[in-house]
Formats: C-alpha cells, structure tokens, sequence
C-alpha cells in the first residue's frame, strides 16, 4: 500500500494542492480516515482520466486539423496494425490494476466493522431517521426543522435550508462507532458525505458501517435514496463532540429518557396532553397527513372530521400502535413512546374541530403496547 | 470492412430490382391512408413509423425533463408539488428508454439493416408490423396513468421494491401491463433482427463482411432476447406482490427488497448497453465515411462489442455498491466492471486512429459522430470513477450519477441516432438535410447538453442527491446553469424537427451514393429508396476487405 501510494505520489501532490480548494465544487475530503483515502482515491483516478482524455483527444484534434479534405488531405490506407492494438489494450489494464490495488484496500478496511466502542441503530422512516443508541437505553427521532414557510418561499431561507434537524445525531470524536442500519418501510439511504458513509436502509435487512471522525463539527447530509414525496425533506447532522462532553449529554438524554418514562403512570390533563400532542403531530403525522389533519386521499386519509376515527378510540389507537399493513401507515409502537402516542392521538381526536374531550392516558397506551 | 458492389456496375441490381418490385406490387391494390401504415409490412415503412413514434416520445419525455428543470431552477418549491415531481423524473426516464432511444434504434435497424446485407425484407414482416404497434398501445397505456387517481408511477424508472408495490399508487397495475407490452415488443423485434442477419445476407458476405451497424445490432438483439424476459419476470412478480397477495418483495412477509434490485439490474445493465451498442455502430460507420478512409481495427470493433455485450451481464450489482453487499461481491463487481474500460478503450482508440491521416470533412453526420466520440469518452471516464467502488460510497445516487447517464445516453446514444439519421436521410428522401439548420442545430446542442450536464458533475460532488425536487443552497447556481442549458437544447431539437420535414418535402437531390466516402450496399440503391429493393440479391463483393 505504502510504495504504491509512492508510486502515485506526483498525482498526490496535485490532488493535495486541489485538496485547499475543495470549496462546494469537488468532493469534501471529509473528517475520517476513510473519507481522505476516498478522496484520494477519486482525485486519482480523476487525474488518470484527464491524462487519458489529453492524450485521446489530444490526437483527436490534431487529426481534425491536421488532414482536412478542405486541405486536400489524401487519406492513408492503414486498417489495422496488432501491435498497436495490443498496446492499447494492455496499458489500460495495467493502469486499471494500478487503481484497484488502493480501491480494494479501501474498501477492505470499509468493511471492517469489528471492535466497535458505540453501537448506533440508524432506522430510516418516511420522513426522518431514527437513532437509537445500544445499550444506552437512548433513542430518538430527528425530523427536518425548516419550516415549510421557507419551502413555500413565504419566510426567507436559512443558511442550512433542509440541512437541519430536530435532534441531531451527537457522536464522540476519536471513537469508533459502529452503525446498524435498517428501514420501518421502503429503502432509504443514510449519507454524510464529510464521513463517507453511504449506506442503504433496507426493510428486513441490517446492514453495517462504520465511522471514527477525527474532528469535533457538525456534519450534514440527507437521504440518498428515493423513498417517497418527501424524499428531499429528510437531511441528516452529526454532531461530533469531544468524548467527555459525549457522555455528559449521554447522561442527560438517559435521565431525560427515565423522566419521560415515569410520565407514563401519571394522570394526564388534556391541555397538557394537546401541548404535547402537536409538536409530534407536525413532526410525525402532518407529512402525510397535512397540517390541518386533512390528509391526501387516496393515499393519505383525512384526519380531521373522519367519523370512523372519533367513534372508535380503540381502532383508532390500534391504527397508530400497530399500524395498516399494506399501507404507508408504519406502526409507531417502537418509534413512539406511550407519551407520546396518548398525546398525538388525543391532539387528533381534538384539534380541528373534533372536540371529543377524549384525554387518552399514556397508562393505557402502554398496556396496548405490551399486548 | 468496407464491402463493395463491383464498381463498374453498382446500381444494376438494385435498379432493376427496384423496377421488378414496383410492377410487381402495381397488381395488387395496396391500402390507402391509416390502413396502409397499420397493416404494413414493409421495412421501410415501419422503420419509419418507429422512428416517427420515438421523435415523438422524445419531446414527451423531453417536456417531463424540462417541467423537472423548471422545478430545479432555483431553490424552493415554486411550479410543482414533490408528489408531481416524482412522477415527472420517473416517467422522462421511462419514456426517453423504453420509448424514444429504444424504438429509435429500432427503427433505423428496420431500415438499414435489409439495406445494409442485401435483403428485400426483414426475415418476418408481418412479426415486424406487429412488434410496432405494441408500441403505442403501451406508451399510451403507460401515460394515461399519469390522469388515474393516485397520480402514475413515482418511483423512479428503477421502480425499488417496496417503494414500487406496498407503497405504490393504484395505477402501478397499468405501469406493468404497459411495460409487458413494450418488452414483448423489443423481444419480437429483436428475433427479427437476429432471424434477418443470419439468414438473408446477400449471397458472399460472411459474418465478418457486415458492416458495424449490423453486427452491433446482432449483439444487441441477443442483449434483448436475454433479459428482457428478465424484466418481464421481476415486473410480474411486483404484479403478485400488489395483487395478489404474494411477498417477493416484502421484508414483512419473508420477502427480500434486494432481490428486485438484482433481478432488475440484471435485466438493467445489458439494457444501458442496448442504448449504446447500436451508438457504437452507425458511429463505425459515419467516421470511416467522413475521413474517407476505412474503419481502423474492424475485427477487434466486432471483438470488442461481443467483450462488452458479455461483461455486460458480470457487472449488474456496480449499481449496488451501498446496499450492504459482503466484501467478495463488491470486489468482484468493481473488478469486472473496470474491466468494460478496456474493449470500451478500444473503440475510442480505433475511432480516433481512423481519423488519423484521413481527409476530413465536416457534414452534419460527421459533426454529431465526432461529438459522439469525445462527449461519450467523457461519460466514459465518470463511469470509470464510479466503478471504484470506495469512491462510489460518495457518488452514488448523486448528481455526479445523474451527469454520467445523460452523459453516455444524451450526447451518446441519443447524438448517435441523430447523427444515424443526418446520415441515411438522403438515403430515406431523396435530398440532402438542410446543412445550415442542421450545423445550427449541432452547435445549439452541443452548447446545450454541456450546459445542461457539466455542472450536474460538480452538484453531485458537492453532495446533492438525484430525485429531490428541491434542495440546498449550496447547489444553486449549478442548477440554475442545468436548468438554462436544459431548456436551450430542449428548444433546439425543433430546429431537428425543421431539418427533417424540410428535408422530405424537398431540398438538394441525393445521388444513390450520397456521401462520396460511403461505402455499404445501402448506397447502391437509389435515393431516395423504392419501397421495395434488393428483391433479387445482389451478388457481394468483398473489396479491400482483409480476406
């Protein structure tokens, strides 16, 4: 690897002198071991493509010049000619061999996902990602936070227009951090590209990754595969903090968690639970479901004054619990907690104009969950 | 290559064939306005109501382009909702490769293929008729979902699973119907094509006398015959999957999302070849016409496009590299595809030896081919930086995927067919294109496919995903370049439009040998063409050609 990186050094030098100017036109060289090797990789073999096409092109022009009919150019009667023709098939193939040796290098140590410090479950949903840390008994849902005003072109845009979130990823710097990766419904794919990770989310498949980032920052990436209307409305950041200032926030999303979990045996006012039922409602329901819980038939029921709805609260806790297999609709008992689904669905059962008064307790969501 | 009637008497055979054919089809009465093109069963008259259909549906797909440009002008969501957006990407991709590249190939193998080895015919005309009018029935169908509630397909023309059968819109049942029927139709024609090359070349041309475009399009025909059933298997098995309760697709049932996308991409990759082997060789054809000096390395071409066809099916899961696949697959599917470079090389390199002290003009044809060459070499190259599999974490599903494609595809294939028809229309009408329109239009579409395609290189590596309808600011003005350059070339392929109805209604008369360098037997009948020609074959002479 070493003497061949040698053999490539000139290349290098230009890759690295392009290397400064990686300002939005080339590829990030990135944050991780991984993302430099790739980089270096993409700028060689780009190098080798323009020296290629100089070198093609070079005599396609001169030719074109050269022996024009208009100059009175007689042609040759040269067809063919082995040597040469067995020339030009074998330096490409050496200089093919020359790029997979790194490639398969790169990609090998891609691979090697072993000897993980942080397991991350990255679980792609339409139309967020959700995080779940193993082991930590910390999981959380990261939804796009610019406004739609901004989409509409009714409010100015942000300098991170579709790049932010919710609730970013946080990660520890210096650390390797193995990501498990998988979808609740259709393909989706999970990218940054200052990390190099591009992964797939597959329903029903786990697959693997890893990172180490070198430097604290924030990262940001988005969905790389079509999943749907609001394929371009599900970014992803990364914040990458120092390992101490990682498990402070670690410890705090863990009391916040136990916080929230004790929430589940009290008794729950309705305005407290309509409070806390909308941000989930704008941030899990209304993509499909529209702000004013009007849907997009067919596809997409309309909410507000659905008459099978209100009349069934336990149907109508069973549709979001479990979910409508052969649907869009995903089920949100593990996306959710039992707060949270008592809240969202009495903001259903009680916005536009539903007034049931219907105070659904996280108590009883909980028991559902279990059964 | 380069076979050749005896030159003393070129025109006898056909002549005289042509005026046998004509008394003898004066007999009987053949029907006249709709019912003459709907039950033709003429090469000539069908390849031209192809190649009449794919104009046509490159327009509709190109306006599905241009409403997804328009979107992407600049940030925000100002014309269309993203649930319209998705439908508009997907139907310009399976319009512009099912409808306008496809059966524009087609079409001229119609034409020239018979022409080009000496037959009256093709090998099985009424099949021929038939393989047609497929076509508008499908496309028909496959636009009409566009109006069905629930909008029509969204998905993208690679159609994943699940996204294209648990979570698709109702109209997905037409989508397959229509794609049935389209790949029926390919695969009817292909084993025309197939029975026509092996059967009814002129008496004395070999394998190895067939000029390029004939032999590219053997290859092809058998690409066809080998994956199109391939398609049509994974496109049912979604039909069972939306229908009928099935679960090949469906994680929840046992199934497996991943296996759509092998079977689809083994049908896909051969596909991307079938856009391009036919490129490739009326290409072979117009440079050695135009340098007037014959085609450099005709046997390694031949060689070269079977290599291609043949790796054509090792290299389908290079479309796969992020979807989780074990170490060993990646690395034999990144070796496998580096490898196309090499026969891919080969090509260049004999196109550009065969310019190489030529005497060179510069007509319209040879304009689009010479295009060909360098903006093909350039989707080339991105398409080697994509088969390196680490990089292809950061470029896959970006724009830099998006330039690659249209790359090969737009000054590609899509320059290869046009520069095919600039080149055989004297053969088709009777008079010369429009040289003035036709190098406006070449210089208007070379402006604007490289102002429509070379900033999509720069978004991608800057990290824009393909299939969003809107996005960052960061991309800016690399879309608002797209957008300009797509709707500059988009109005310029009127000027194509002008060129050829100019060019039947009148215009400079054409010789029989149009071109002063051509040399294949389609230049030995007049032009324009009689409806029926070579009705007695004509006796081949292998000229020059290394014997």
């Amino acid at each position: 690897m070493r003497s061949l990186w040698q053999w490539l050094l000139p290349t290098c030098v230009i890759a690295g002198a392009n290397q400064a100017q990686a300002n939005g036109w080339n590829m990030p060289v990135g944050v991780t071991d991984i993302s430099r090797d790739i980089y270096g990789l993409h700028m060689t073999i780009f190098w080798v493509c323009v020296a290629i096409g100089l070198l093609v092109f070079g005599v396609m022009f001169y030719s074109l010049f050269r022996y024009r009919h208009s100059k009175g150019a007689k042609a040759a009667e040269f067809h063919e000619h082995t040597s040469v023709e067995v020339l030009w098939t074998a330096i490409p193939v050496l200089i093919l061999v020359g790029m997979a040796v790194p490639a398969t290098a790169t990609l090998k140590n891609m691979y090697d996902t072993s000897e993980a410090d942080l397991d991350v479950m990255i679980i792609g949903q339409q139309w967020r990602w959700r995080y779940e840390y193993l082991g930590e008994d910390v999981a959380f849902n990261s939804n796009m936070s610019t406004p739609w005003e901004q989409i509409r072109g009714e409010a100015a845009r942000g300098e991170h227009y579709l790049l932010e979130v919710d609730e970013p990823l946080v990660l520890p710097i210096n650390r390797k951090i193995r990501f498990l990766m998988t979808s609740d419904d259709v393909i989706h794919s999970w990218w940054v590209p200052d990390l190099a990770v591009k992964q797939d989310t597959i329903p029903g498949f786990i697959n693997e990754n890893w990172v180490q980032i070198n430097e604290p920052g924030i990262y940001r990436g988005q969905c790389a595969e079509l999943c749907g209307v609001n394929h371009g409305f599900m970014p992803i950041v990364v914040h990458a903090v120092e390992e101490d200032e990682f498990e402070i926030w670690l410890a705090e999303r863990k009391e916040a968690a136990e916080q929230e979990a004790m929430g589940v045996d009290r008794e729950w006012e309705l305005d407290e639970l309509m409070a806390r039922g909308e941000p989930v409602y704008r941030a899990i329901c209304a993509s499909c479901h529209q702000a004013e819980g009007q849907g997009a038939p067919p596809a997409f029921p309309a909410l507000a004054n659905n008459a099978q709805l209100i009349d069934d609260l336990d149907w109508h806790i069973d549709r979001i619990v479990n979910g409508v297999s052969g649907t869009a609709m995903p089920a949100f008992r593990s996306t959710l907690n039992p707060v949270e689904i008592a809240a969202v669905v009495t903001y259903t059962r009680n916005a536009w104009g539903g007034d049931t008064g219907d105070a659904v307790q996280p108590a009883s969501i909980a028991e559902k969950i279990v059964q | 290559m380069a076979p050749k009637l005896p030159p003393q008497h070129p025109l006898q055979h056909s002549t005289t064939a042509a005026a046998d054919g004509q008394a003898d089809h004066a007999h009987h009465a053949s029907p006249k306005g709709i019912m003459r093109w709907l039950l033709t069963t003429n090469h000539k008259e069908i390849g031209s109501l192809y190649l009449i259909f794919s104009l046509i549906m490159f327009f509709i797909g190109g306006i599905f382009a241009l409403v997804v440009r328009a979107e992407l002008f600049q940030p925000g969501l100002q014309l269309i909702e993203p649930e319209f957006f998705n439908q508009m990407t997907t139907m310009h991709g399976l319009i512009m490769v099912f409808a306008a590249v496809m059966p524009a190939f087609t079409g001229l193998a119609n034409w020239m293929i018979p022409l080009q080895i000496g037959a009256p015919d093709m090998a099985l005309p009424r099949l021929n008729n038939f393989s047609f009018w497929l076509l508008p029935v499908a496309f028909t169908l496959l636009l009409s979902t566009l109006f069905m509630p629930g909008g029509g397909p969204n998905f993208g023309w690679t159609f994943y699973a699940p996204l294209s059968t648990t979570y698709a819109p109702p109209s997905t049942t037409f989508f397959i119907l229509a794609l049935h029927i389209a790949g029926v139709s390919s695969i009817l024609g292909a084993i025309n094509i197939v029975a026509t090359i092996l059967n009814m070349r002129a008496p004395g041309m070999r394998m190895m006398d067939m000029p390029l475009f004939v032999w590219t399009w053997l290859i092809t025909a058998f690409l066809l015959i080998a994956v199109m059933p391939v398609l049509a298997g994974v496109i049912t098995m979604m039909l069972m999957d939306i229908n009928f309760g099935t679960s090949f697709f469906d994680a929840a049932g046992g199934g497996d999302p991943v296996l759509f996308q092998h079977l689809f991409w083994f049908f896909g990759h051969p596909e991307v070849y079938i856009m391009i082997l036919p490129a490739f060789g009326i290409v072979s054809a117009i440079i050695p016409t135009f340098a007037r000096k014959r085609l450099f390395g005709y046997a390694s071409m031949v060689y070269a496009t079977a290599a291609i066809a043949l790796l054509s099916f090792l290299v389908w899961a290079h479309h796969m590299f992020v979807v989780g696949l074990p170490l060993a697959a990646e690395l034999f599917f990144m070796y496998s595809t580096m490898l196309i470079a090499v026969p891919t090389g080969v090509k260049v390199f004999n196109w550009v030896t065969t310019l190489f002290r030529g005497s060179i003009s510069f007509e319209p044809p040879m304009l689009f081919a010479l295009a060909f060459v360098v903006l093909f070499t350039i989707g080339g190259f991105s398409g080697l930086m994509l088969a390196i599999a680490p990089a292809d974490f950061q470029y896959h599903d970006t724009y830099f995927v998006v330039a690659h494609f249209h790359y090969v595809l737009v000054p590609g294939a899509i320059f290869a067919i046009m520069a095919g028809v600039y080149y055989w229309l004297p053969k088709w009408t009777g008079h010369y294109p429009h040289e003035r329109l036709a190098q406006c239009h070449f210089w208007c579409s070379i402006v604007g496919v490289n102002l429509t395609f070379f900033p999509m290189h720069f978004a991608g590596l800057a990290g824009m995903p393909r299939r969003i309808p809107d996005y960052a600011l960061q991309f800016a003005d690399f879309n608002l370049v797209s957008s300009i350059g797509a709707f500059f070339f988009g109005i310029s392929q009127l000027i194509f439009v002008l060129v050829i109805v100019l060019c039947v209604r009148g215009g400079r008369k054409a010789p029989a040998q149009a071109w002063e360098g051509a040399e294949d037997l389609e230049w030995s009948v007049p032009s324009p063409a009689p409806l029926h020609t070579f009705e007695t074959p004509p006796v081949f002479h292998r000229s020059h050609h290394g014997d």
